[in-house]
C-alpha cells in the first residue's frame, strides 16, 4: 500500500482476479458435488459403471480434449498477446477460442443424438430395464456433461465477447484484466472436462 | 478528516445524500454499501415478520390436541414455509449482508466494498429468489411440504411445488456467494493503512471467516437442489433406490451444506457479541487472538460435522463414531468464546445498555442451545431426541435466542449510527425483558415436551401433552408482544429520537469516528489508524 | 500497489505446456486400455491431476501471482477432499 491510499477499488486488478479465482473455487465445489456421488456410486457399482462407459464414445470423447486442450492454448496466448500490445493477434485467438466452444459443443450433439437415438437418456424406459449402476452412471453423465456444457456455452459467449471488446479497444495493454479473467473462466471449463474426460471416457 | 458531529438536519449522511437517481432508484440501483446494506435490512426484516407470523400460527395450532385451526396438509405447508423463510431468507443473509455490507467497509477503513456492483446484483438476486419462493406457495401443487430440509424421497415425489420453490433458495445461494467473494477480497484488499490482521476487529474476523464458509459450502447446496429439480423432471434416479440411486447420498450432500450454514448464522452473531462486550465494560477484549482464531476454528471443523444430522439416517456405524467426534471437537473453539467473553467482563465497568443486554442474553441463550446441542451430538442420546421437539427447542435457542437476539443487540448498537437518532432506552430495555421471557417460555416447554417423547412437524398430540404446549403458546404471545414493541420503538426513534451523536457508546472501532448517519463517502481520506479496536487501555474513544 | 499483476509468459512456454498436454492425454487414453485392476482409476487421476497443475500454474497463471492466491487453492483442494473423505466414512463401512 502506498501514501497516497489505496487506488480506487474498480483500478486494483489484483483484487479483481481473487475474486474471480474466488468465483472458481465455487464453481469447482459445484462439480465438486456430482464427483462426490461419482465416487461413490463408482465405488458401489464398478462393474456396470465400466460396462456402461464402454458404451460411451471415445474418439469424439478424445477430440473434444484435444478441443479444449487447443481452445485453452489459444486463451492463454491472447493474454500474452495483449500483454505485449498485440491486440490484433489477440482478437483472432480469441475468435479461435470461441470457435473450440462451439465445435466441442458440436460434438457433444452428435456424440447426444447417437445415445439418445439409442433410448438412454435420464428417466429412459431402456435405461429401467437395465442393471441400477448402469442407470446411475447415465444419469450422473448426462447431468455432469449437461453442466459442463452449459458452462462452454456460456464460456464461448465470453470469449466472444472480449474479442469484440479487443477490437473496440475496450481491452488495451494497459486494461485487460476482464479478459484475464475471461481466460480463467475459459480454462476452468476446461480444468473440469480434464477430470470428466478419464472419469467417463476412460473407465475399464 | 470530517467533524464528527451528528450531520445537520438538511444532509443525513447516506440517507439523504449520494446515489445516481432521485428517491427511491436513488436506493435500488445504489452501489453505496451502506444504502444496500439497509435494503437487505428493510427485506429481510419483512420476511422475519412473515415468518415469524406464520410461527405463531403453527403454536396456535398446537394449542390443543386435534385439528384446531388448520388442516394437516397446511400445517405441514405453515412449518415448512416458516422453515425456508427463517433460514434462507432471515438468518442466513442476515448478518453478513445487512451489518457486513453496513459496517465490514467502515471497520477496516474503506469507502466501499471490493466489487460494488456485484454486491448491487447480489441484492437483486435475493429478491429474485424471494419473489420465486412467494410464487412457488400460490402456484402448481401449492406450497411446498417437506420441511426446510427438501429430503428425498419424499421431495421428489410429493405434488406440491418443490422445483420452483427449491429453485429459489437455488438462486439465494448465490447471492450468498457473491457477499461471501466480496468480502474476501474486500478484507484481503482494502484494509487501510495500518489496519493490519491484528488490527481487525472481531466482528470482521467473524465475518471473514463466515465468508469463507458461504464461497465453499454454499455450492454444494446449489448442486443438491439441482439434483432434486432434475430428479423431479428427468426422473435420474440418482437418489432413488429403485435405480440404484442412494437417498442418504441427497441428506450427505444437503447437510454439507446446511451444517456449515449453521456457522454462517452463528458466527457473525459471535463477532458482534465480542464487539459489542469491551465497548460496554469499557476494557480491551480478553484473549484477541484467541477470538479471532476460534471463528476460523469454528468455520473449519464445523464444515466436517454434517453427518451428526444424520444418526438414524441408515448411514455407517464408523460414520456415526466419526461425526460424533468430530462435533465435540466444535464445542471447543465455542467454548473458548464464551470463556473469553466473561473474562473480558471481569472487573470492567459495566453500563447494561440495551446492546449489552442482547449481548449478555446471546450467550445465555446460546449456551443453552449449544449444551443441549451436545446431548445431539452424542449419537446414543440422539436417537432418543431425534425428531422431537428437542430439537426444536434446541435449534430456536441456537438461531433465534442466539444469532436473533444478537441480531437485534446489533441493530440496537449501531442504530445510532445508521439513523443519527437514539430511540427510547428504557422501552428498548423493556421489550428486551418481555422477549426474554416469552422466548425461555415458549421454547423450554418444547424441549421438555421433545424429551417426553413429542415428536416435531405433527399437527396433532396426545393428550398428555397438552398444558406444555398451552404454556409454550403463550410464550410465543409474549414474544411477539415484545418483539412489536422493540420494532415500535425502533421505528419511532428512526423519526423522532434524539440525535445521538457521533459516538454515543463511547465505542474505538473506525464507524464512530464519522458522523451519524456517515457520509455518503465514507472516509474523506483515508484513515490512517494507530491503535487496535479494543484499545481502551490506552486511547480514549473519540468525541465523548 | 506495485505488484507484478500482470507477468507476460512468452509464447513459447504456452505452446510448450500445451504439447505435453496433448502428450498427457496420449498417455491417460494408452493406460486405460491396459487392465490393472483398482489401479486403472488411480492412474486416470493421478495423470488428471498432473494436467489440471500444467493448466493451472501456466495457463492460469498461478505461478506468477501472488502466494495468497495459492493459499487460497489449496484451502479450497483440501476441503473438497475432506468432503470426499468424511463421506466414505459412511459409505466404505455401510
Ligand atoms: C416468534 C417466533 C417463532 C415461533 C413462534 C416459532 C415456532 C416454531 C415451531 C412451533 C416450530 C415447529 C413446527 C413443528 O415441528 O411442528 C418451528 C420450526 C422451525 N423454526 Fe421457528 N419459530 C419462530 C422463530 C423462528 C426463527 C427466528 C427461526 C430461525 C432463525 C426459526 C426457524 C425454524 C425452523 C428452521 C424450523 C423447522 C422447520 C421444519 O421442521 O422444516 N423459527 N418454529
Amino acid at each position: 500500500m502506498n501514501d497516497s491510499g489505496p487506488p480506487h477499488p474498480h483500478q486494483d486488478d489484483t483484487g479483481a482476479k481473487l475474486g474471480m479465482w474466488l468465483f472458481l473455487y465455487t464453481e469447482v465445489l459445484l462439480f465438486g458435488g456430482l464427483f462426490i456421488l461419482y465416487a461413490v456410486y463408482l465405488q458401489r457399482y464398478p462393474r456396470e459403471f465400466a460396462a456402461a462407459a464402454g458404451e460411451l464414445n471415445l474418439a469424439l470423447g478424445t477430440a473434444n480434449t484435444v478441443i479444449l486442450l487447443t481452445g485453452s492454448l489459444l486463451v492463454a496466448l491472447s493474454v500474452s498477446a495483449i500483454g505485449r500490445g498485440n491486440c490484433g493477434p489477440a482478437q483472432g485467438l480469441l475468435w479461435g477460442g470461441a470457435a473450440t466452444g462451439v465445435l466441442f459443443l458440436a460434438n457433444k450433439y452428435i456424440e447426444w443424438s447417437a445415445e439418445i437415438g439409442h433410448g438412454i437418456y435420464p428417466g429412459s424406459p431402456a435405461l429401467a430395464q437395465r442393471p441400477p449402476g448402469e442407470n446411475v452412471f447415465f444419469g450422473l453423465y448426462y447431468i455432469t456433461l449437461g453442466l459442463h456444457g452449459l458452462h462452454v456455452l456460456i464460456g464461448s459467449i465470453l470469449l466472444a465477447v472480449m474479442a469484440v471488446m479487443t477490437a473496440n479497444g475496450s481491452i488495451r495493454r494497459d486494461r485487460f484484466v476482464v479478459l484475464e479473467n475471461s481466460g480463467l473462466y475459459w480454462h476452468l471449463v476446461d480444468l473440469v472436462w480434464i477430470f470428466i474426460f478419464p472419469l467417463y471416457y476412460l473407465l475399464l | 478528516m470530517t467533524q464528527p458531529t451528528t450531520a445537520n438536519a438538511a444532509s443525513r449522511g447516506f440517507l439523504t445524500e449520494g446515489g445516481k437517481y432521485p428517491g427511491l432508484l436513488g436506493w435500488i440501483f445504489s452501489t453505496d454499501h451502506k444504502r444496500i446494506g439497509l435494503l437487505y435490512m428493510y427485506s429481510v426484516l419483512a420476511f422475519f415478520l412473515v415468518g415469524v407470523t406464520l410461527g405463531v400460527i403453527i403454536r396456535l395450532e398446537l394449542i390443543a390436541p386435534g385439528e384446531t385451526i388448520v388442516s394437516a396438509q397446511t400445517y405441514n405447508a405453515l412449518f415448512t414455509v416458516h422453515g425456508v423463510i427463517m433460514i434462507f431468507l432471515f438468518i442466513i443473509p442476515g448478518f453478513p449482508a445487512i451489518f457486513g455490507n453496513l459496517f465490514l467497509p467502515i471497520h477496516i477503513g474503506a469507502n466501499d466494498v471490493a466489487f460494488p456492483r456485484l454486491n448491487l446484483f447480489s441484492w437483486w438476486l435475493y429478491m429474485a429468489a424471494a419473489a420465486l419462493i412467494l410464487i412457488s406457495l400460490f402456484t402448481g401443487g401449492g406450497p411446498p411440504d417437506t420441511g426446510w430440509t427438501f429430503y428425498v424421497p419424499f421431495s421428489a415425489q410429493t405434488t406440491t411445488n418443490v422445483p420452483l420453490a427449491a429453485f429459489g433458495a437455488f438462486v439465494l445461494g448465490f447471492s450468498s456467494i457473491l457477499t461471501g467473494i466480496n468480502f474476501v477480497t474486500t478484507v484481503h484488499r482494502l484494509r487501510a493503512p495500518g489496519v493490519y490482521w491484528g488490527r481487525l476487529t472481531l466482528f470482521v474476523w467473524s465475518l471473514y471467516a463466515t465468508a469463507w464458509v458461504q464461497i465453499l459450502a454454499t455450492p454444494m447446496l446449489a448442486i443438491t437442489l439441482v439434483l432434486l429439480i432434475l430428479e423431479r423432471l428427468l426422473g435420474a434416479g440418482l437418489f432413488d433406490p429403485g435405480s440404484g440411486g442412494d437417498p442418504i447420498m441427497f441428506q450427505h450432500l444437503f447437510w454439507i451444506y446446511s451444517h456449515p450454514a449453521v456457522y454462517i448464522m452463528v458466527l457473525p452473531a459471535m463477532g458482534i457479541v465480542s464487539d459489542i462486550i469491551p465497548v460496554f465494560a469499557r476494557k480491551p477484549v480478553f484473549g484477541y487472538w484467541a477470538i479471532a482464531f476460534s471463528s476460523i476454528g469454528i468455520a473449519s471443523a464445523g464444515s466436517l460435522v454434517w453427518g451428526h444430522h444424520m444418526f438414524v439416517s441408515g448411514m455407517s456405524d464408523m460414520a456415526i463414531l466419526v461425526f460424533s467426534l468430530l462435533t465435540f471437537i466444535v464445542a471447543i473453539p465455542s467454548a473458548v468464546k464464551v470463556f473469553n467473553w466473561v473474562a473480558t467482563l471481569y472487573k470492567g465497568s459495566i453500563s447494561l445498555d440495551p446492546p449489552m443486554l442482547f449481548a449478555l442474553t446471546f450467550i445465555f441463550l446460546f449456551s443453552i442451545g449449544g449444551l443441549t446441542g451436545l446431548i445431539l451430538g452424542s449419537a446414543a442420546t440422539d436417537v432418543h431426541v431425534h425428531d422431537t421437539n428437542f430439537v426444536v427447542g434446541h435449534f430456536h435457542y441456537v438461531m433465534f435466542g442466539g444469532t436473533g437476539f444478537a441480531f437485534f443487540g446489533a441493530m440496537h448498537y449501531w442504530f445510532p449510527k445508521i439513523y443519527g437518532r437514539m430511540y427510547h432506552k428504557k422501552v428498548a430495555t423493556l421489550a428486551w425483558g418481555i422477549m426474554f421471557t416469552g422466548f425461555n417460555i415458549l421454547y423450554f416447554s418444547m424441549m421438555i415436551l421433545g424429551l417426553r417423547g413429542m415428536p416435531r412437524r405433527y399437527y396433532d398430540y396426545l393428550p398428555e401433552y397438552t398444558d406444555l404446549n398451552r404454556v409454550a403458546t403463550v410464550g410465543s404471545w409474549i414474544l411477539v408482544a415484545g418483539l412489536l414493541l422493540m420494532f415500535v420503538n425502533l421505528i419511532r426513534g428512526a423519526r423522532h429520537g434524539a440525535e445521538a451523536g457521533g459516538n454515543p457508546w463511547g465505542g474505538l472501532t473506525l464507524e464512530w469516528t464519522l458522523p451519524s448517519p456517515p457520509p455518503a463517502e465514507n472516509f474523506a481520506t483515508i484513515p490512517v489508524v494507530d491503535h487496535g479496536p479494543y484499545d481502551y487501555d490506552r486511547v480514549s474513544p473519540p468525541h465523548e | 500497489m506495485n505488484e507484478p499483476s500482470h507477468a507476460v509468459v512468452s509464447y513459447r512456454i504456452f505452446i510448450a505446456v500445451w504439447l505435453l498436454l496433448l502428450a498427457l492425454t496420449a498417455v491417460t487414453v494408452a493406460v486405460s486400455r491396459v487392465h490393472l485392476g483398482a489401479l486403472n482409476i488411480w492412474a486416470a487421476l493421478g495423470i488428471a491431476s498432473l494436467k489440471s497443475a500444467l493448466v493451472i500454474f501456466f495457463f492460469m497463471h498461478l505461478k506468477y501471482e501472488q502466494r495468497i492466491f495459492k493459499i487460497f487453492l489449496l484451502i479450497t483442494l483440501v476441503t473438497l477432499a475432506l468432503f470426499i473423505g468424511l463421506t466414505f466414512f459412511d459409505v466404505l463401512y455401510r
